[in-house]
């Protein structure tokens, strides 16, 4: 039997029933006198706090919950059997790359020897963190065919603040910031947010029929007054812009920059370069592209790499390596690499944009982007984007009958349909995504990009097997017929969860952020 | 490769059900010119088992069974084990940004527990659901500010963490927000009153002070609030170390906090991540930057919550929205959350007080050695105070080193005028053997030639 053939039944095999436990929230569970915390005795004197303290002591506790260790294991475990989770099935949210989070990256990011480094230990003390964070930013140089990186932002739009202002430096320093930077409409709602904070107007540019740049808007679009294009390759579409060399003469030609969205990055690792291909600056998300974990929405990371010319403006500090010192830290170390030049942050970078956090970024997941390399090397990060994109295109040749590809250009690591054909029947994409979660699967990201009405944007990622793939398919075929013969139960879906749909309107309209006591 | 779930016949069968001759017709829409046609010059692949030993060996670099009294913005308490049993649960750790509510309600329900012990501890009406650390939620809670008044300046202390001050410059810059420095007074150690009134204009959209303060100074809060509100201007306090809350009143006349919640159980990691995060009064919310969770219904009735207030994100406004922000520090909050169910009412307290102790005897012990005096001694304090030394600390911190202590750190690297002074920190996990040592040693000046 073919995958186009799956019965429901069979398409439903990956779920059953199954209960979940009902949880309050934690206030609700507190009762004076429960602990679930022991301190050591105090081996120093006792101090009188209020009398230390005077008008600073705090006289009304916080009202947090009073609870024991059982009682809050049982409810975050049980919380946790609420969520959806990679480690449960796929998860093909479009633009996100929920990939596979190996554990050997937890386990590495939690060694005492990393885990308990603090951020102002004397530099000799932290040669071994260092050597990570070195080696990392020249994993990523390779990857990227970039000169030079800081890996200072905590996320994607945190690197994309830091990209544009590296862009405004630059410019600044050619004697005019420029005041305008131009974005596809086809964008992440984060770049031009992103523009307005490092004070740029936003100006937007239509897709051409293939959904990528047109090259001559673009061209009537760029002047001196144009700092960069922001630009997601491949594109939210999933598709790479073959022009791209054109796009970045015709930037160039007017002093403009190009900005690389690394978001969708993961179908390009190992075999193509946007260092290569005429990108100035772009930022890397190393919770999508290099497996560190999404957690329920952070924390992650957002490397930015640039080339060569604008590596002064690079956020303060940046990690240098010092030739031939031999400190008393570095003979302590014993590192033949730390014999040859200890590592040693740089804060004389008088060109410098600033900082855009504190310390040196979000090492942990340092820590574990390299695990994610390592365990790869050059064959396995090939071979995993080679999967990316033969998944997709998979997906896309199996569905293509069912439902309606606004374009038809080529796909890398993501498919985009549109619920064109369901919507005849007053199914729309959201209900589609709704029913999935019926069937067992996360849904794909809905309504986006903006440029498709009714977008279903489908990225499956290496990690699913063909079986799994073959179980999406045949639930998303299922769900096809489904909104033709039987739309009100695509239209009211999920059927399976503990809550049924919830209303946001009441949400937003009454916000209730916060538990209080009873009156 | 182990973490790829496809044989060689499997893609084989696939690329025949697409229509693809190889694989590299999938690629063909990259312009030949470009595509690489070498190996990345990366190290090769590894197995599970020399991973770990790589990190293993670049762990032991770092030293860190030394004794610290290292502070400054990041802070080592210990780490109750369930915490890290929590959140290594997949259904956690693998998930993403709760938009599915239906399917999120573990996460969604554990952010709103989080939201509610940010507010109570911090004394404000309501609390966001995280954002990258404590240095870009005092940027943003400037840019909060801007938005709430219309009004473009700010003021503040020159005890606020120098970095986060660097930060915020980053963010003001392009936003033409000027930034007026206050001083603090030589003797307390506080924020100078009279140079942060004077700083205070009609145009200030905000006043910025942290407390404890970077010397681990607790400021007069109700003071500088007045200063503020005197000329309109909004209150923010930004908070580095959250477990003071458990002793220190909180900030109640403000009206926006920015926090570092990384004492609540979050790793020290050599500076992240951590977990930022912005509380306020309850009439800013419309302008809060970042991730808020509602409580709500569904259709039948049941208690549920959702991601909401939408509109001031970027998803929904784009070059509109309140701030670019996108992912944050679910996780990391989810670990302070679990820190403070475990702490609670009571442990919060207690813990507190345990810091409070450590951190007078240590400043008794090491002041009481020749030639070393504490700075701001009159001061309310917390867990880190200032010590000046006759001796220039990069003498003495190398007699520590040799000792297995890593001792404070020099201010004069943010604070030309502090010369020979130094912070130090002292949490429950400093034992007073490591204190008595720590002074011995610094007591034991070599004598000169």
């Amino acid at each position: 039997m073919t995958t186009n053939d799956l019965p429901i039944t069979q398409a439903n095999q990956k779920v059953r029933p199954h209960p979940t436990q009902n949880e309050a929230l934690l206030f609700e569970k507190s009762s004076p006198g429960k602990r679930a915390y022991k301190l050591p005795p105090l081996d120093v004197p006792a101090v009188d706090a209020k009398a230390m303290l005077g008008a600073a002591h705090r006289d009304t506790p916080g009202l947090l919950p009073e609870i024991s260790e059982i009682e809050i294991i049982r409810h975050f475990t049980r919380l946790s059997t609420w969520n959806y989770a990679i480690d449960l099935g796929m998860y093909p949210l479009g633009s996100c790359t929920m990939k596979y989070n190996p554990r050997v990256n937890e386990f590495v990011s939690r060694i005492e020897g990393l885990a308990e480094a603090h951020p102002y230990r004397p530099e000799s003390h932290a040669q071994g963190i260092l050597e990570i964070i070195d080696l990392l930013q020249r994993c990523l140089l390779e990857i990227t065919g970039m000169d030079a990186i800081t890996l200072q932002p905590a996320a994607g739009a945190h690197g994309e603040f830091t990209g544009i202002l590296l862009t405004r430096a630059w410019h600044e320093s050619q004697g005019n910031p420029r005041g305008k930077i131009l974005i596809p409409d086809s964008a992440h709602g984060t770049n031009p947010a992103t523009a307005a904070i490092c004070g740029y107007a936003v100006e937007n540019i239509k897709s051409n029929s293939d959904g990528g740049i047109d090259l001559d808007a673009l061209a009537r679009q760029v002047d001196s007054e144009t700092a960069a294009l922001m630009l997601t390759n491949p594109s939210t579409l999933g598709v790479f812009e073959s022009q791209i060399h054109k796009i970045a003469d015709i930037l160039h030609a007017k002093g403009a920059l190009l900005y690389m969205d690394g978001a969708n990055m993961n179908a390009l690792v190992g075999k193509v370069r946007p260092g290569d291909f005429g990108v100035d600056v772009m930022h890397l998300n190393l919770h999508k592209t290099f497996s560190t974990p999404h957690g329920g929405g952070g924390p992650g990371s957002g490397p930015v790499a640039c080339k060569a010319f604008l590596e002064p403006f690079l956020p303060t500090p940046v990690l240098v390596r010092k030739k031939g010192a031999k400190g008393r830290g570095a003979r302590e170390a014993g590192g033949e690499g730390i014999e040859s030049g200890a590592l040693h942050w740089d804060y004389n970078r008088p060109h410098s944009v600033g900082r855009v956090r504190a310390f040196y970024g979000n090492t942990g997941m340092f820590i574990r982007a390299l695990a994610y390399i390592l365990a790869n090397g050059p064959d396995g990060l090939r071979q995993t984007t080679e999967d990316a994109v033969l998944n997709a295109n998979y997906i896309r040749s199996k569905l293509e009958d069912l439902y309606d590809l606004p374009y038809s250009t080529p796909s890398m690591h993501e498919a985009v349909f549109s619920d064109k054909r369901q919507l005849v029947h007053g199914v729309k994409t959201g209900d589609i995504a709704k029913r999935l979660i019926d069937y067992g699967f996360h849904p794909y990201t809905v309504s986006f990009p903006l440029i498709v009405h009714g977008a279903l944007m489908i990225e499956p990622t290496e990690s699913e097997s063909l079986e799994e793939l073959n179980l999406f398919i045949g639930a998303m075929r299922s769900i096809a017929r489904e909104a033709e013969e039987t739309p009100d139960l695509v239209k009211s879906a999920p059927h399976s969860t503990r809550v049924s749909r919830l209303d946001e309107v009441q949400a937003a309209r009454q916000p209730v952020l916060r538990w209080r006591p009873a009156k | 490769m182990r973490y790829l779930p496809k044989s060689p016949a499997e893609r084989r069968q696939m690329l025949a059900e697409i229509g693809a001759g190889s694989i590299d017709d999938l690629f063909a829409s990259i312009p030949a010119e470009y595509r690489l046609s070498r190996d990345l010059d990366l190290p090769r692949q590894q197995a599970e088992s020399e991973i770990v030993e790589y990190f293993r060996a670049a762990g032991a670099k770092n030293f860190t069974s030394y004794a610290s009294f290292l502070g400054a913005g990041a802070y080592r308490h210990y780490r109750p084990v369930i915490i890290d049993s929590l959140v290594q649960r997949g259904e956690f750790l693998t998930s993403y940004t709760p938009y599915q509510a239906e399917i999120s309600q573990g996460t969604l329900q554990a952010i709103f527990e989080f939201q509610t012990m940010i507010a109570e501890l911090s004394g404000m009406d309501v609390a966001n659901a995280s954002m990258y650390d404590g240095s870009t939620a005092v940027a943003e809670a400037a840019m909060m500010a801007v938005r709430v008044t219309g009004r473009r300046q700010a003021a503040a202390a020159r005890s606020v963490h120098p970095e986060h001050r660097e930060v915020l410059a980053t963010y003001a810059r392009h936003q033409g927000l000027p930034i007026a420095l206050a001083g603090y007074d030589p003797k307390t150690g506080r924020a100078d009153l009279a140079a942060l009134e004077a700083a205070v204009t009609k145009e200030t959209a905000a006043v910025l002070v942290q407390s404890p303060n970077f010397f681990g100074v607790i400021e007069d809060i109700p003071a500088i609030a007045q200063i503020a509100h005197a000329k309109g201007a909004l209150l923010i306090v930004s908070i580095t170390e959250a477990v003071s809350l458990g002793l220190v009143r909180p900030p109640v006349e403000a009206d926006i906090v920015a926090m570092e919640a990384q004492s609540f159980g979050v790793a020290l990691t050599y500076g992240g991540p951590y977990c930022g995060v912005i509380a306020a009064k309850e009439q800013y919310v419309r302008q809060m930057p970042g991730r808020l969770a509602g409580q709500t219904i569904d259709a039948n009735g049941n208690r549920g919550f959702v991601l909401t207030l939408a509109t001031r994100e970027q998803h929904i406004r784009r070059e509109k929205a309140t701030s670019n922000i996108c992912t944050n520090q679910a996780l990391v909050a989810l670990m302070a959350t679990i820190f403070m169910a475990v702490y609670g009412k009571e442990g919060m307290r207690e813990l507190a007080e345990h810091n409070l102790a450590k951190a007078e005897y240590a400043a008794k012990m090491l002041a009481a050695q020749p030639g070393a005096k504490l700075r701001f001694a009159g001061a309310p304090r917390f867990h880190e105070f200032v010590l000046q030394t006759e001796e220039a600390p990069a003498a003495w911190s190398e007699r520590l080193l040799e000792n297995k202590i890593v001792g404070g750190i020099d201010l004069s690297r943010w604070y030309p005028e502090m010369q020979n002074c130094t912070l130090w920190c002292a949490t429950e996990v400093v034992t007073r053997e490591q204190i008595d040592t720590a002074a011995s040693i610094l007591a034991a000046k070599p004598v000169e030639a």
